[in-house]
Protein backbone atom coordinates (compact mmCIF):
# COMPACT_ATOMS: atom_id res chain seq x y z
CA UNK A 1 0.00 0.00 0.00
CA UNK A 2 2.36 2.46 0.94
CA UNK A 3 6.44 1.53 0.69
CA UNK A 4 9.74 3.06 1.43
CA UNK A 5 12.23 2.16 -0.05
CA UNK A 6 15.77 3.65 0.97
CA UNK A 7 14.17 6.76 1.61
CA UNK A 8 16.79 9.18 3.38
CA UNK A 9 16.01 13.10 4.13
CA UNK A 10 18.80 15.32 4.38
CA UNK A 11 18.50 19.41 5.74
CA UNK A 12 21.37 21.18 3.99
CA UNK A 13 23.75 22.79 7.27
CA UNK A 14 22.66 19.75 9.22
CA UNK A 15 25.07 16.94 9.91
CA UNK A 16 22.21 13.72 10.69
CA UNK A 17 20.17 13.08 8.46
CA UNK A 18 16.20 13.86 9.80
CA UNK A 19 15.32 10.39 8.02
CA UNK A 20 17.92 7.92 7.54
CA UNK A 21 17.50 4.84 4.84
CA UNK A 22 14.42 3.95 5.76
CA UNK A 23 12.28 0.98 4.53
CA UNK A 24 8.82 -0.05 5.39
CA UNK A 25 6.13 -1.34 3.85
CA UNK A 26 2.78 -0.56 5.43
CA UNK A 27 0.24 -3.02 4.75
CA UNK A 28 -3.54 -2.05 3.27
CA UNK A 29 -5.51 -2.12 5.96
CA UNK A 30 -3.50 -1.62 9.21
CA UNK A 31 -2.53 1.13 11.01
CA UNK A 32 0.96 1.25 11.57
CA UNK A 33 2.84 3.62 13.85
CA UNK A 34 5.73 5.64 13.87
CA UNK A 35 6.92 6.09 17.31
CA UNK A 36 9.69 7.38 19.01
CA UNK A 37 10.95 10.45 20.77
CA UNK A 38 10.84 14.40 19.26
CA UNK A 39 13.47 14.72 16.78
CA UNK A 40 13.72 10.95 15.18
CA UNK A 41 11.89 11.74 12.08
CA UNK A 42 8.59 9.98 12.44
CA UNK A 43 6.57 13.10 11.50
CA UNK A 44 8.98 14.13 8.90
CA UNK A 45 8.81 10.01 7.42
CA UNK A 46 4.63 10.86 7.60
CA UNK A 47 4.78 14.03 5.59
CA UNK A 48 6.74 12.37 3.11
CA UNK A 49 4.02 10.26 2.01
CA UNK A 50 1.74 13.36 0.89
CA UNK A 51 4.62 15.11 -0.19
CA UNK A 52 4.70 17.65 2.17
CA UNK A 53 8.60 17.08 2.40
CA UNK A 54 10.75 15.55 -0.71
CA UNK A 55 12.76 13.03 0.13
CA UNK A 56 16.76 13.31 -0.41
CA UNK A 57 17.18 10.08 -1.12
CA UNK A 58 14.94 6.59 -2.74
CA UNK A 59 11.40 6.35 -3.53
CA UNK A 60 8.37 6.34 -1.73
CA UNK A 61 5.44 4.08 -3.60
CA UNK A 62 1.67 4.34 -3.05
CA UNK A 63 -0.65 1.37 -4.34
CA UNK A 64 2.29 0.72 -6.65
CA UNK A 65 3.00 4.21 -8.29
CA UNK A 66 6.07 6.40 -7.58
CA UNK A 67 4.70 8.98 -5.16
CA UNK A 68 7.19 11.75 -6.88
CA UNK A 69 5.60 10.73 -10.13
CA UNK A 70 1.87 11.20 -9.04
CA UNK A 71 0.22 14.74 -9.28
CA UNK A 72 0.89 16.17 -5.72
CA UNK A 73 -2.94 17.68 -4.86
CA UNK A 74 -4.43 14.57 -6.23
CA UNK A 75 -2.63 12.76 -3.97
CA UNK A 76 -3.15 14.89 -0.78
CA UNK A 77 -6.88 14.91 -1.83
CA UNK A 78 -7.55 11.15 -1.58
CA UNK A 79 -5.16 10.57 1.75
CA UNK A 80 -6.87 11.45 4.60
CA UNK A 81 -4.42 14.07 6.85
CA UNK A 82 -5.34 14.82 10.68
CA UNK A 83 -2.52 16.56 12.97
CA UNK A 84 -2.15 17.66 16.81
CA UNK A 85 -3.90 20.87 16.03
CA UNK A 86 -6.12 19.93 14.12
CA UNK A 87 -6.37 22.81 11.95
CA UNK A 88 -10.23 23.54 11.76
CA UNK A 89 -10.86 26.78 9.31
CA UNK A 90 -12.36 28.81 12.18
CA UNK A 91 -14.06 31.00 9.70
CA UNK A 92 -16.22 28.12 8.46
CA UNK A 93 -18.80 25.80 10.28
CA UNK A 94 -18.47 22.32 11.10
CA UNK A 95 -19.90 21.49 7.81
CA UNK A 96 -17.75 23.44 5.71
CA UNK A 97 -14.53 22.44 7.08
CA UNK A 98 -15.47 18.54 6.57
CA UNK A 99 -16.85 19.23 3.09
CA UNK A 100 -13.52 20.49 2.00
CA UNK A 101 -12.01 17.68 0.24
CA UNK A 102 -15.60 16.95 -1.39
CA UNK A 103 -16.28 20.07 -2.53
CA UNK A 104 -12.46 20.23 -4.24
CA UNK A 105 -13.43 16.41 -5.64
CA UNK A 106 -16.27 18.13 -7.42
CA UNK A 107 -19.02 16.45 -5.51
CA UNK A 108 -23.18 17.45 -5.75
CA UNK A 109 -24.05 19.44 -3.19
CA UNK A 110 -26.54 17.01 -1.86
CA UNK A 111 -24.31 14.31 -2.04
CA UNK A 112 -21.92 15.96 0.28
CA UNK A 113 -25.01 16.99 2.34
CA UNK A 114 -25.78 13.14 3.33
CA UNK A 115 -22.01 12.72 3.44
CA UNK A 116 -21.72 15.21 6.42
CA UNK A 117 -24.43 13.76 8.71
CA UNK A 118 -23.00 10.09 7.86
CA UNK A 119 -19.87 11.23 9.18
CA UNK A 120 -20.83 13.29 12.17
CA UNK A 121 -23.46 10.32 12.73
CA UNK A 122 -19.80 8.22 12.77
CA UNK A 123 -17.09 10.61 15.06
CA UNK A 124 -20.95 10.60 17.25
CA UNK A 125 -21.76 14.07 17.35
CA UNK A 126 -25.63 14.91 16.25
CA UNK A 127 -25.07 16.73 12.81
CA UNK A 128 -28.72 18.78 13.90
CA UNK A 129 -27.01 20.14 16.47
CA UNK A 130 -22.86 20.70 14.88
CA UNK A 131 -23.63 21.17 11.36
CA UNK A 132 -23.55 24.94 11.89
CA UNK A 133 -21.32 25.28 14.54
CA UNK A 134 -17.96 27.28 14.51
CA UNK A 135 -15.01 25.46 15.44
CA UNK A 136 -14.52 27.97 18.43
CA UNK A 137 -17.76 26.56 19.51
CA UNK A 138 -16.30 23.07 20.55
CA UNK A 139 -14.50 21.26 23.28
CA UNK A 140 -11.17 20.04 22.15
CA UNK A 141 -13.04 16.42 21.84
CA UNK A 142 -15.26 17.50 19.64
CA UNK A 143 -12.98 19.46 17.53
CA UNK A 144 -10.80 16.47 17.02
CA UNK A 145 -13.56 14.27 16.12
CA UNK A 146 -14.68 17.13 13.50
CA UNK A 147 -11.09 16.56 12.02
CA UNK A 148 -11.20 12.92 11.76
CA UNK A 149 -14.77 13.70 10.25
CA UNK A 150 -13.17 15.99 7.71
CA UNK A 151 -9.95 13.64 7.19
CA UNK A 152 -12.55 10.77 6.27
CA UNK A 153 -14.50 13.06 4.31
CA UNK A 154 -14.17 11.88 0.67
CA UNK A 155 -13.57 8.02 1.88
CA UNK A 156 -9.46 7.75 1.30
CA UNK A 157 -8.09 4.60 1.66
CA UNK A 158 -5.19 6.02 3.42
CA UNK A 159 -5.20 8.19 6.35
CA UNK A 160 -2.26 10.24 8.28
CA UNK A 161 -2.44 11.07 11.63
CA UNK A 162 -0.11 13.06 13.47
CA UNK A 163 -0.21 12.72 17.19
CA UNK A 164 -4.16 13.43 16.71
CA UNK A 165 -4.81 12.87 20.28
CA UNK A 166 -1.79 14.19 21.75
CA UNK A 167 -3.40 17.59 23.35
CA UNK A 168 -6.33 16.07 24.53
CA UNK A 169 -6.71 15.10 28.17
CA UNK A 170 -6.16 11.82 29.48
CA UNK A 171 -10.05 10.59 29.80
CA UNK A 172 -11.15 12.32 26.34
CA UNK A 173 -7.76 10.41 24.87
CA UNK A 174 -8.43 7.02 25.68
CA UNK A 175 -12.19 7.63 24.32
CA UNK A 176 -11.23 9.23 21.16
CA UNK A 177 -8.76 6.19 21.16
CA UNK A 178 -11.36 3.41 21.45
CA UNK A 179 -13.83 5.27 19.39
CA UNK A 180 -11.27 5.07 16.49
CA UNK A 181 -10.36 1.55 16.64
CA UNK A 182 -14.04 1.20 16.57
CA UNK A 183 -14.25 2.68 13.67
CA UNK A 184 -11.14 1.57 12.09
CA UNK A 185 -12.46 -1.93 12.40
CA UNK A 186 -15.37 -0.64 10.08
CA UNK A 187 -13.16 1.26 7.89
CA UNK A 188 -10.51 -0.73 7.43
CA UNK A 189 -8.09 2.40 6.35
CA UNK A 190 -4.78 1.93 5.87
CA UNK A 191 -3.44 4.47 8.36
CA UNK A 192 -0.04 6.05 9.41
CA UNK A 193 0.18 7.33 12.80
CA UNK A 194 2.80 9.06 14.41
CA UNK A 195 2.96 9.22 18.20
CA UNK A 196 5.81 9.87 21.23
CA UNK A 197 3.37 7.80 23.43
CA UNK A 198 4.85 4.10 23.52
CA UNK A 199 1.72 3.41 25.14
CA UNK A 200 -0.47 4.79 22.68
CA UNK A 201 1.37 2.80 19.96
CA UNK A 202 0.69 -0.07 21.77
CA UNK A 203 -3.11 0.44 22.15
CA UNK A 204 -3.48 1.62 18.52
CA UNK A 205 -1.24 -0.43 16.70
CA UNK A 206 -1.36 -3.29 14.46
CA UNK A 207 2.42 -2.55 13.73
CA UNK A 208 4.95 -0.43 15.35
CA UNK A 209 7.83 1.36 13.63
CA UNK A 210 10.43 2.70 16.52
CA UNK A 211 12.46 5.25 15.05
CA UNK A 212 15.31 6.67 17.02
CA UNK A 213 17.63 9.54 14.89
CA UNK A 214 16.28 8.73 11.57
CA UNK A 215 16.66 5.17 11.66
CA UNK A 216 14.11 2.46 12.37
CA UNK A 217 15.42 0.55 15.09
CA UNK A 218 12.29 -2.17 14.89
CA UNK A 219 9.59 -3.18 13.47
CA UNK A 220 7.04 -5.54 14.79
CA UNK A 221 3.53 -6.48 16.46
CA UNK A 222 2.92 -4.74 19.44
CA UNK A 223 3.53 -8.23 21.17
CA UNK A 224 6.59 -8.68 19.80
CA UNK A 225 8.18 -5.41 20.28
CA UNK A 226 7.28 -6.52 24.37
CA UNK A 227 8.53 -9.53 24.07
CA UNK A 228 11.62 -8.77 22.55
CA UNK A 229 12.89 -5.33 22.31
CA UNK A 230 15.69 -4.70 19.61
CA UNK A 231 17.94 -2.94 21.89
CA UNK A 232 18.38 -0.87 24.94
CA UNK A 233 16.66 2.29 23.46
CA UNK A 234 13.89 0.15 22.85
CA UNK A 235 13.38 -1.40 26.11
CA UNK A 236 13.90 2.28 27.73
CA UNK A 237 11.07 3.57 25.57
CA UNK A 238 8.95 0.48 26.61
CA UNK A 239 9.76 1.54 30.58
CA UNK A 240 9.68 -2.07 31.97
CA UNK A 241 6.54 -4.48 33.31
CA UNK A 242 6.97 -5.71 29.73
CA UNK A 243 4.20 -8.74 30.89
CA UNK A 244 2.16 -6.67 32.63
CA UNK A 245 1.58 -4.92 29.32
CA UNK A 246 1.34 -7.66 27.61
CA UNK A 247 -1.65 -8.37 29.21
CA UNK A 248 -3.19 -5.33 27.47
CA UNK A 249 -2.50 -7.00 24.26
CA UNK A 250 -4.17 -10.10 25.27
CA UNK A 251 -7.91 -10.44 24.79
CA UNK A 252 -10.72 -12.27 27.02
CA UNK A 253 -12.00 -14.21 24.09
CA UNK A 254 -8.81 -15.60 23.12
CA UNK A 255 -7.67 -16.45 26.78
CA UNK A 256 -10.97 -18.60 27.77
CA UNK A 257 -11.60 -21.39 27.62
CA UNK A 258 -15.24 -22.73 26.23
CA UNK A 259 -16.79 -23.48 29.71
CA UNK A 260 -18.44 -26.53 29.39
CA UNK A 261 -22.35 -27.32 30.68
CA UNK A 262 -23.68 -29.93 32.86
CA UNK A 263 -27.29 -30.25 32.09
CA UNK A 264 -29.65 -30.52 35.43
CA UNK A 265 -31.76 -32.85 34.71
CA UNK A 266 -28.95 -34.89 33.85
CA UNK A 267 -27.93 -35.00 37.65
CA UNK A 268 -24.74 -35.02 39.74
CA UNK A 269 -23.54 -37.91 38.65
CA UNK A 270 -22.98 -36.87 34.61
CA UNK A 271 -21.47 -33.49 36.22
CA UNK A 272 -19.14 -35.14 38.26
CA UNK A 273 -17.72 -37.15 35.25
CA UNK A 274 -17.29 -34.23 33.03
CA UNK A 275 -15.31 -32.36 35.98
CA UNK A 276 -13.09 -35.49 35.36
CA UNK A 277 -12.64 -34.43 31.84
CA UNK A 278 -9.19 -32.08 30.99
CA UNK A 279 -10.61 -28.47 30.99
CA UNK A 280 -13.51 -28.95 32.60
CA UNK A 281 -13.11 -27.96 35.79
CA UNK A 282 -15.93 -25.89 36.14
CA UNK A 283 -19.28 -25.95 34.63
CA UNK A 284 -22.26 -24.09 34.03
CA UNK A 285 -25.64 -25.48 34.93
CA UNK A 286 -28.48 -25.61 32.35
CA UNK A 287 -32.13 -26.49 32.15
CA UNK A 288 -33.36 -27.25 29.37
CA UNK A 289 -31.25 -26.10 27.16
CA UNK A 290 -30.53 -22.58 28.56
CA UNK A 291 -27.05 -21.57 30.37
CA UNK A 292 -27.96 -20.50 34.24
CA UNK A 293 -26.16 -17.82 35.82
CA UNK A 294 -24.70 -20.79 38.63
CA UNK A 295 -21.80 -23.01 37.96
CA UNK A 296 -20.59 -25.98 39.97
CA UNK A 297 -17.33 -27.59 40.28
CA UNK A 298 -15.42 -30.56 41.65
CA UNK A 299 -14.73 -29.30 44.49
CA UNK A 300 -18.52 -27.70 45.44
CA UNK A 301 -20.02 -31.10 44.06
CA UNK A 302 -18.08 -33.35 46.56
CA UNK A 303 -18.73 -30.74 49.56
CA UNK A 304 -22.66 -30.76 48.32
CA UNK A 305 -22.66 -34.35 48.77
CA UNK A 306 -23.43 -35.34 44.83
CA UNK A 307 -26.53 -32.66 45.08
CA UNK A 308 -26.31 -30.50 41.96
CA UNK A 309 -28.75 -28.12 43.61
CA UNK A 310 -26.82 -27.43 46.34
CA UNK A 311 -23.51 -27.36 44.82
CA UNK A 312 -24.86 -24.80 42.63
CA UNK A 313 -23.04 -20.95 43.30
CA UNK A 314 -24.02 -17.81 41.75
CA UNK A 315 -21.87 -16.71 39.08
CA UNK A 316 -21.31 -12.79 40.25
CA UNK A 317 -17.88 -11.72 37.92
CA UNK A 318 -17.87 -11.87 34.00
CA UNK A 319 -16.20 -10.09 31.38
CA UNK A 320 -16.83 -9.00 27.78
CA UNK A 321 -14.85 -10.52 25.28
CA UNK A 322 -13.25 -7.71 24.16
CA UNK A 323 -11.78 -6.76 27.64
CA UNK A 324 -8.09 -7.17 28.20
CA UNK A 325 -6.62 -9.75 30.09
CA UNK A 326 -5.33 -7.23 32.47
CA UNK A 327 -9.05 -5.98 33.31
CA UNK A 328 -9.50 -10.01 33.75
CA UNK A 329 -6.58 -10.20 36.38
CA UNK A 330 -7.48 -6.52 38.15
CA UNK A 331 -11.48 -8.56 38.65
CA UNK A 332 -9.55 -11.39 39.77
CA UNK A 333 -7.40 -8.84 42.41
CA UNK A 334 -10.61 -7.73 43.58
CA UNK A 335 -12.84 -10.99 44.21
CA UNK A 336 -9.58 -12.88 45.18
CA UNK A 337 -11.13 -15.93 42.72
CA UNK A 338 -8.62 -17.53 40.75
CA UNK A 339 -11.06 -17.89 37.86
CA UNK A 340 -13.97 -15.94 36.35
CA UNK A 341 -16.53 -16.03 33.44
CA UNK A 342 -16.79 -14.71 30.16
CA UNK A 343 -19.86 -13.58 28.59
CA UNK A 344 -21.12 -12.56 25.09
CA UNK A 345 -23.18 -8.99 24.56
CA UNK A 346 -26.39 -11.21 25.06
CA UNK A 347 -25.27 -11.81 28.64
CA UNK A 348 -24.90 -15.59 27.45
CA UNK A 349 -22.11 -17.41 29.52
CA UNK A 350 -19.39 -18.30 27.08
CA UNK A 351 -16.51 -19.59 28.60
CA UNK A 352 -14.34 -19.44 31.50
CA UNK A 353 -10.77 -18.16 32.38
CA UNK A 354 -8.22 -19.52 35.09
CA UNK A 355 -5.43 -17.62 36.33
CA UNK A 356 -3.22 -20.09 34.70
CA UNK A 357 -4.75 -19.19 31.71
CA UNK A 358 -2.77 -15.62 32.07
CA UNK A 359 0.42 -17.32 33.15
CA UNK A 360 0.54 -19.57 30.27
CA UNK A 361 -0.86 -16.67 27.66
CA UNK A 362 2.00 -14.48 28.73
CA UNK A 363 4.62 -17.14 28.32
CA UNK A 364 2.99 -18.26 25.13
CA UNK A 365 3.79 -14.68 23.77
CA UNK A 366 6.84 -14.49 24.72
CA UNK A 367 7.82 -17.74 22.90
CA UNK A 368 5.70 -16.36 19.89
CA UNK A 369 7.09 -13.41 19.54
CA UNK A 370 10.66 -14.81 19.42
CA UNK A 371 9.74 -15.71 15.41
CA UNK B 1 -25.00 83.32 11.25
CA UNK B 2 -21.93 84.95 9.43
CA UNK B 3 -20.76 81.51 9.14
CA UNK B 4 -24.17 79.76 7.67
CA UNK B 5 -24.65 82.87 5.33
CA UNK B 6 -20.97 81.96 4.16
CA UNK B 7 -21.81 78.49 3.35
CA UNK B 8 -25.62 79.44 1.61
CA UNK B 9 -23.69 82.02 -0.73
CA UNK B 10 -21.19 79.28 -1.71
CA UNK B 11 -22.73 75.45 -1.24
CA UNK B 12 -22.36 74.95 -4.88
CA UNK B 13 -18.52 75.49 -4.97
CA UNK B 14 -18.06 73.59 -1.63
CA UNK B 15 -20.17 70.56 -2.97
CA UNK B 16 -18.09 70.81 -6.63
CA UNK B 17 -14.47 70.83 -4.41
CA UNK B 18 -16.00 67.77 -1.78
CA UNK B 19 -17.06 65.69 -4.83
CA UNK B 20 -13.58 66.45 -6.06
CA UNK B 21 -11.53 65.64 -2.85
CA UNK B 22 -14.20 62.67 -2.93
CA UNK B 23 -12.92 61.58 -6.48
CA UNK B 24 -9.22 61.85 -6.20
CA UNK B 25 -9.40 60.03 -3.06
CA UNK B 26 -10.98 57.16 -3.89
CA UNK B 27 -9.08 56.70 -7.22
CA UNK B 28 -5.98 57.00 -4.83
CA UNK B 29 -7.53 54.27 -2.70
CA UNK B 30 -8.62 51.81 -4.97
CA UNK B 31 -5.08 51.40 -6.78
CA UNK B 32 -3.59 51.97 -3.16
CA UNK B 33 -5.47 49.35 -1.79
CA UNK B 34 -5.20 46.60 -5.15
CA UNK B 35 -1.44 47.44 -4.56
CA UNK B 36 -0.84 47.50 -0.96
CA UNK B 37 -2.90 43.98 -0.72
CA UNK B 38 -0.73 42.75 -3.42
CA UNK B 39 2.54 43.72 -1.67
CA UNK B 40 1.44 42.30 1.68
CA UNK B 41 0.20 38.93 0.08
CA UNK B 42 3.65 38.88 -1.88
CA UNK B 43 6.16 39.45 1.03
CA UNK B 44 4.88 36.33 3.19
CA UNK B 45 6.96 34.34 0.98
CA UNK B 46 10.38 36.35 2.57
CA UNK B 47 10.37 37.64 6.13
CA UNK B 48 14.02 39.87 4.40
CA UNK B 49 11.66 41.30 2.21
CA UNK B 50 8.89 41.96 4.09
CA UNK B 51 11.51 44.15 6.46
CA UNK B 52 12.99 45.89 3.52
CA UNK B 53 9.44 46.76 1.92
CA UNK B 54 7.93 47.30 5.45
CA UNK B 55 10.68 49.83 6.05
CA UNK B 56 10.51 51.57 2.70
CA UNK B 57 6.22 51.84 2.97
CA UNK B 58 7.43 53.41 6.61
CA UNK B 59 10.00 55.74 5.34
CA UNK B 60 7.09 57.16 2.65
CA UNK B 61 4.78 57.66 5.61
CA UNK B 62 6.90 59.71 7.76
CA UNK B 63 7.76 61.73 5.03
CA UNK B 64 5.97 65.14 5.34
CA UNK B 65 3.14 65.27 2.86
CA UNK B 66 4.06 68.61 2.01
CA UNK B 67 7.35 67.54 1.26
CA UNK B 68 6.18 64.54 -0.40
CA UNK B 69 4.19 66.39 -2.93
CA UNK B 70 6.57 69.09 -4.26
CA UNK B 71 8.99 65.97 -4.49
CA UNK B 72 6.48 64.61 -7.53
CA UNK B 73 6.07 67.98 -8.87
CA UNK B 74 9.45 67.61 -11.23
CA UNK B 75 8.50 64.13 -11.87
CA UNK B 76 4.91 64.24 -13.18
CA UNK B 77 4.05 67.97 -12.52
CA UNK B 78 0.85 69.35 -11.26
CA UNK B 79 -2.70 68.12 -11.14
CA UNK B 80 -4.64 65.50 -10.16
CA UNK B 81 -1.77 62.65 -11.25
CA UNK B 82 0.65 63.52 -8.39
CA UNK B 83 -1.79 63.41 -6.08
CA UNK B 84 -3.14 60.50 -7.09
CA UNK B 85 0.49 58.95 -6.58
CA UNK B 86 1.62 61.11 -3.80
CA UNK B 87 -1.56 59.70 -1.57
CA UNK B 88 -1.20 56.10 -2.70
CA UNK B 89 2.51 55.92 -1.86
CA UNK B 90 1.61 57.60 1.51
CA UNK B 91 -1.16 54.83 2.20
CA UNK B 92 0.80 52.31 1.50
CA UNK B 93 2.39 51.22 4.95
CA UNK B 94 -0.76 50.65 6.94
CA UNK B 95 -2.53 48.11 3.97
CA UNK B 96 0.91 46.30 3.54
CA UNK B 97 1.82 45.84 6.92
CA UNK B 98 -2.02 44.83 8.33
CA UNK B 99 -2.13 42.41 5.34
CA UNK B 100 1.12 41.13 6.11
CA UNK B 101 0.46 40.93 10.19
CA UNK B 102 -3.09 38.94 9.66
CA UNK B 103 -1.70 36.36 7.28
CA UNK B 104 1.30 35.35 9.31
CA UNK B 105 -0.58 35.43 12.33
CA UNK B 106 -2.64 32.89 10.83
CA UNK B 107 -1.51 29.32 13.09
CA UNK B 108 1.02 27.14 10.33
CA UNK B 109 -1.58 24.39 11.87
CA UNK B 110 -4.66 25.70 9.70
CA UNK B 111 -2.26 26.04 6.75
CA UNK B 112 -0.51 22.57 7.13
CA UNK B 113 -4.32 21.25 7.49
CA UNK B 114 -5.60 22.94 4.27
CA UNK B 115 -1.72 22.08 2.09
CA UNK B 116 -1.95 18.55 3.82
CA UNK B 117 -5.64 18.08 2.44
CA UNK B 118 -4.72 19.11 -0.96
CA UNK B 119 -6.14 22.68 -1.32
CA UNK B 120 -3.95 24.63 -4.13
CA UNK B 121 -1.87 28.00 -2.97
CA UNK B 122 -4.28 29.97 -5.01
CA UNK B 123 -7.38 28.37 -3.30
CA UNK B 124 -5.43 28.57 0.57
CA UNK B 125 -4.88 31.91 -0.44
CA UNK B 126 -8.85 33.09 -1.29
CA UNK B 127 -10.87 30.28 0.83
CA UNK B 128 -8.53 30.10 4.06
CA UNK B 129 -5.92 32.83 3.85
CA UNK B 130 -7.37 35.79 3.14
CA UNK B 131 -11.00 35.69 4.60
CA UNK B 132 -8.82 34.78 7.79
CA UNK B 133 -6.82 37.60 7.62
CA UNK B 134 -9.85 39.74 6.79
CA UNK B 135 -10.05 41.93 9.73
CA UNK B 136 -6.86 42.68 9.79
CA UNK B 137 -6.81 43.95 6.10
CA UNK B 138 -10.16 45.67 6.46
CA UNK B 139 -8.83 47.33 9.59
CA UNK B 140 -5.75 48.69 7.34
CA UNK B 141 -7.87 50.01 5.02
CA UNK B 142 -10.24 51.96 7.38
CA UNK B 143 -6.89 53.94 8.47
CA UNK B 144 -5.59 53.84 4.93
CA UNK B 145 -8.68 55.79 3.76
CA UNK B 146 -9.08 57.90 6.18
CA UNK B 147 -5.52 59.27 6.04
CA UNK B 148 -6.10 59.30 2.60
CA UNK B 149 -8.90 62.00 3.03
CA UNK B 150 -7.15 63.95 5.76
CA UNK B 151 -3.52 64.22 3.60
CA UNK B 152 -5.70 65.02 -0.07
CA UNK B 153 -6.29 68.39 1.25
CA UNK B 154 -2.40 68.82 0.54
CA UNK B 155 -3.16 67.83 -2.35
CA UNK B 156 -4.40 70.98 -3.35
CA UNK B 157 -1.00 72.68 -2.81
CA UNK B 158 0.11 70.90 -5.95
CA UNK B 159 -3.02 71.97 -7.95
CA UNK B 160 -5.09 68.94 -7.30
CA UNK B 161 -8.31 70.36 -6.77
CA UNK B 162 -10.62 69.27 -3.39
CA UNK B 163 -11.56 70.61 -0.28
CA UNK B 164 -8.38 71.75 0.34
CA UNK B 165 -8.52 74.69 -2.14
CA UNK B 166 -10.83 76.29 0.52
CA UNK B 167 -8.13 75.53 3.54
CA UNK B 168 -5.23 77.08 1.56
CA UNK B 169 -7.29 80.26 -0.14
CA UNK B 170 -8.79 80.95 3.56
CA UNK B 171 -5.06 80.96 5.03
CA UNK B 172 -3.64 83.67 2.39
CA UNK B 173 -6.93 85.64 2.51
CA UNK B 174 -6.86 85.02 6.63
CA UNK B 175 -10.60 83.85 5.99
CA UNK B 176 -11.11 81.91 8.58
CA UNK B 177 -14.63 80.43 7.36
CA UNK B 178 -13.16 78.98 4.64
CA UNK B 179 -10.59 77.08 6.40
CA UNK B 180 -13.41 76.35 8.91
CA UNK B 181 -15.63 75.17 6.09
CA UNK B 182 -12.73 73.23 4.16
CA UNK B 183 -11.71 71.12 7.79
CA UNK B 184 -15.09 70.61 8.83
CA UNK B 185 -15.99 68.88 5.56
CA UNK B 186 -12.96 66.83 5.56
CA UNK B 187 -13.56 65.86 9.03
CA UNK B 188 -17.51 65.07 8.21
CA UNK B 189 -15.97 62.68 5.05
CA UNK B 190 -13.35 61.01 7.46
CA UNK B 191 -16.12 59.99 10.10
CA UNK B 192 -18.81 59.20 7.55
CA UNK B 193 -16.14 57.17 5.69
CA UNK B 194 -14.72 55.48 8.57
CA UNK B 195 -17.84 54.42 9.98
CA UNK B 196 -19.07 52.86 6.75
CA UNK B 197 -15.83 50.64 6.22
CA UNK B 198 -16.39 49.57 10.26
CA UNK B 199 -19.75 48.46 9.38
CA UNK B 200 -18.77 46.17 6.26
CA UNK B 201 -15.90 45.15 8.60
CA UNK B 202 -17.82 43.90 11.48
CA UNK B 203 -20.62 42.31 8.95
CA UNK B 204 -17.69 40.35 7.57
CA UNK B 205 -16.51 39.59 10.92
CA UNK B 206 -19.48 36.78 11.72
Amino acid sequence: MIRFDCVSKRYPLEATAAVDDLSLHVRPGEICMLVGPSGCGKTTTMKMINKLITPSAGTITIEGRDSQALDTIALRLNIGYIIQEIGLFPHMTVAENIATVPVELGWKPARIAARIDELLDLVDLDPAIYRQKKPRELSGGQKQRVGVARALAADPRIMLMDEPFGALDPITRAKMQDEFLKIQEKLRKTIVFVTHDIEEAMKMGDRIAVLKAGRMVQLGTPMEILAHPADPFVSELIGGRQALKMLNLIFCDRLMRQVAVADRALGAEAALRLAAEPGAARMVLSSGGVRERFYVDGQSLELAGGDLAAAARPITTTMRPRASAQDALSEMFRTGDRFLFVEDDSRQIQGVIELEDLFRQVKGCEHAGQA
Amino acid sequence: MDFIRFFNARWQTILQLTLEHLVIVLVAMVISILLGVTVGILICRSRVLARIVLSLAGIMMTLPSLALFSLLIPLLGIGKAPAIVGLVAYTQLPLIRNVHTGITGISPAIIEAAQGMGLTEWKILFRIKLPLAFPAVMAGIRTATVMGIGIGAIAAYIGAGGLGVFIFQGISRTNDKMVLIGAIMISLISILTDRFLGRIQRRFDR
